[in-house]
């Protein structure tokens, strides 16, 4: 036993005048919520910010049928973000709705990978997002479906099935367009070229997600890549596109480090309630 | 929603024979009185087949078309819910078009036809369109008056005699009334609202109003063609009447809003058991049928950019769709 300061009979007095307040754990939960916030913000941006990109699109697309399957997608994501925000502002516990989270947070506060604020381009540039997108978020939603948090758990196991969805019909444009004509060959391989460089970052594990994952909520997103990778080469297989060269990676979303996209995104998406704070829509 | 205003007298091919002519409109009446209607293989006469597709193609392309103002909003919507609302119904237009594209499919125009046809300035759609989305309340004003309109133009068309014309016209309407009344619902959140809301709502109203019972069509007295389209039963209310309706019903549900219909001539006529109501500017209405409207030329541009930013897409698909079929032959 090393030698310590003796517990003195005043000590003794003075705990038993000390508060029953709190809990032993507490720094542990304040950092689990703090996660667990985060990690639904980060859920709730990417279906947000690609929702908002999908509903770009209305009037624009191709033909009757894309518009009306993109306004589709577009619709479950939104719906998706309006879940996972809410879910964030009950953890946060501090009166932030799924509203007040989406129109009231700046550029520095938002979550999304980079990936999903990119600008749609033409329609071969937003299916090669929508399918990089899809097919990771699909694997990540599968895994969510068994989180220890039952909340997350929930949402994700609705939302995987309109994901898996999404996955499809992104993946039939890739072999659409990559084995259809000689344009569309070349647009096809510019909108994947345009987006490899953030495919990294839909697997990346921080901190945050570290802790998350060691307690079950969080999956582990490295755990996804293979899966995600023998996906890709065999949809780009049957396109008769060539496999993917990797540059090096561009991330930052997730600490709010977004492209200069986000920001003109917001400034649209954001004016009206930013504009009149007071009024209810 | 939206034809009546466009039929223009002459359009429809004379029919040759009148003994035919006779017996097709007796046909008509006896399967509009049985709850049955013509069918894409019944026999009918060029005129009735020719005026249909006038018809039901600019139908189409008003559904179409008025996706872009509404559309204007997706970006912008102020909340989540309402965001998702509009997408949605944004997309159900889109529908709507599609099942018309479809039932004037049956009539022998093809969709790639009818498109070209509106890209050249040749087929018309409903004028409505060619007025901007300013403000959010516009959003409101369109579902609660534009849909409102599109109800009553289309509520009838559901027992119109073409099958196909019918059918799709049953499948508008219950997403009409939705439209209708989520429109409604954003009308009285702004005129409930704080004062600027309210004012956006008024100014909404306010530009929203008369092209609004312009949307009904030319008088009856300028519509010599109704009598046709009666007999043939591809219209079954007269524009005047439809408009009446629309007043009557749409004046006291602007007065619980607290809103004011922009029209000095607007009263309660005990005797008529009617609202009397202001005239209405028809030459602005021919201006914008002549593709006159504030913003046709926007309207137009956009439709012709997504045809032609899509066409590799098309192509595309169509060439996918031959190599799959020749190696699944092969
Ligand atoms: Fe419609
Ligand atoms: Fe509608």
């Amino acid at each position: 036993m090393p030698s310590l300061p003796t517990i003195q009979p005043e000590d003794e007095a003075r705990a038993d005048g000390a508060s029953h307040e709190g809990v032993f754990d507490a720094p542990h939960v304040e950092t689990h919520a703090k996660d667990l916030f985060d990690y639904a913000l980060r859920l709730g941006d990417d279906s947000l910010i690609l929702g908002q990109r999908l509903g770009e699109w209305c009037g624009r697309a191709p033909a009757l049928e894309t518009e009306l399957s993109l306004a589709n997608l577009g619709l479950d994501l939104i719906g998706q973000a309006t879940l996972f925000l809410a879910l964030a502002g009950e953890v946060e516990g501090r009166g932030r709705d799924a509203d007040r989270l989406a129109f009231h947070r700046d550029v520095l506060q938002f979550r999304n990978c980079l990936l999903v604020e990119q600008p749609n381009g033409d329609f071969a540039r937003t299916i090669a997002r929508q399918f990089l997108f899809s097919t990771a978020q699909l694997a990540l939603f599968e895994g969510l479906t068994r989180s220890t948090d039952p909340r997350l758990a929930e949402i994700a196991a609705k939302a995987a099935k309109e994901v898996a969805y999404h996955a499809d019909i992104a993946a039939d444009w890739v072999v659409r367009l990559g084995d259809g004509t000689e344009e569309s060959r070349r647009r096809m391989l510019a909108g994947l070229d345009w987006c490899w460089r953030f495919v990294d970052e839909l697997f990346q594990v921080d901190a945050v997600e570290t802790r998350l994952v060691s307690t079950g909520v969080a999956v582990d997103r490295a755990s996804l890549r293979p899966s995600f990778d023998a996906r890709v080469a065999a949809v780009l297989e049957e396109a008769a596109l060539p496999a993917p060269v990797y540059p090096r990676a561009v991330v930052g979303g997730r600490v709010g480090h977004h492209s200069e996209h986000l920001g003109h995104l917001l400034a649209v998406m954001q004016f009206l309630p930013r504009t009149y704070p007071d009024a209810v829509w | 929603m939206y034809t009546p205003e466009l039929g223009k007298p002459g359009a429809a091919a004379p029919v040759s024979r009148r003994g035919e002519a006779r017996a097709f409109v007796a046909a008509v009446a006896a399967r509009v009185a049985a709850d049955e209607f013509i069918e894409p293989k019944d026999w009918m006469p060029e005129a009735y087949r020719r005026t249909l597709i006038r018809q039901i193609s600019q139908h189409a392309h008003s559904e179409i078309v008025g996706m872009l103002p509404e559309g204007n909003w997706i970006s912008r919507a102020p909340s989540l819910r309402r965001k998702a609302v509009l997408l949605a119904k944004v997309q159900d237009e889109g529908g709507h078009g599609l099942y018309l594209y479809c039932a004037a499919e049956t009539l022998g125009a093809s969709r790639d036809e009818m498109t070209e046809a509106l890209l050249a300035g040749k087929a018309k759609y409903s004028t409505i369109f060619n007025y901007p989305t300013l403000t959010w309340a516009d959003i409101g004003a369109i579902g609660w008056l534009v849909d409102g309109a599109a109800i009553m133009n289309q509520v009838p068309l559901q027992r119109t005699s073409y099958g196909p014309y019918a059918r799709a016209m049953v499948r508008v309407c219950k997403e009409e009334s939705f439209h209708q009344r989520q429109g409604f619902e954003i009308m009285m959140a702004m005129a409930n609202g704080t004062p600027e809301q309210k004012e956006m709502a008024q100014d909404a109203l306010n530009r929203w109003w008369w092209p609004s019972l312009m949307m009904f069509g030319p008088p009856d007295a300028d519509s010599p063609n109704s009598a046709q389209g009666f007999r043939w039963r591809i219209k079954r209310d007269s524009n005047d009447d439809l408009r009446q309706k629309f007043v009557d019903i749409t004046t006291p549900q602007a007065e619980f809003l607290g809103l004011t219909v922009p029209d000095a001539d607007l009263r309660w006529d005990a005797d008529r058991g009617h609202y009397d109501f202001g005239a209405i500017d028809w030459e602005e209405f021919y201006a914008v049928v002549r593709g006159e409207g504030p913003v046709a030329k926007e309207r137009m541009e956009a439709r012709r950019e997504a045809w032609e930013d899509g066409a590799w897409v098309r192509e595309a698909a169509d060439a996918y769709e031959a190599k799959r079929q020749a190696r699944a032959a092969a």
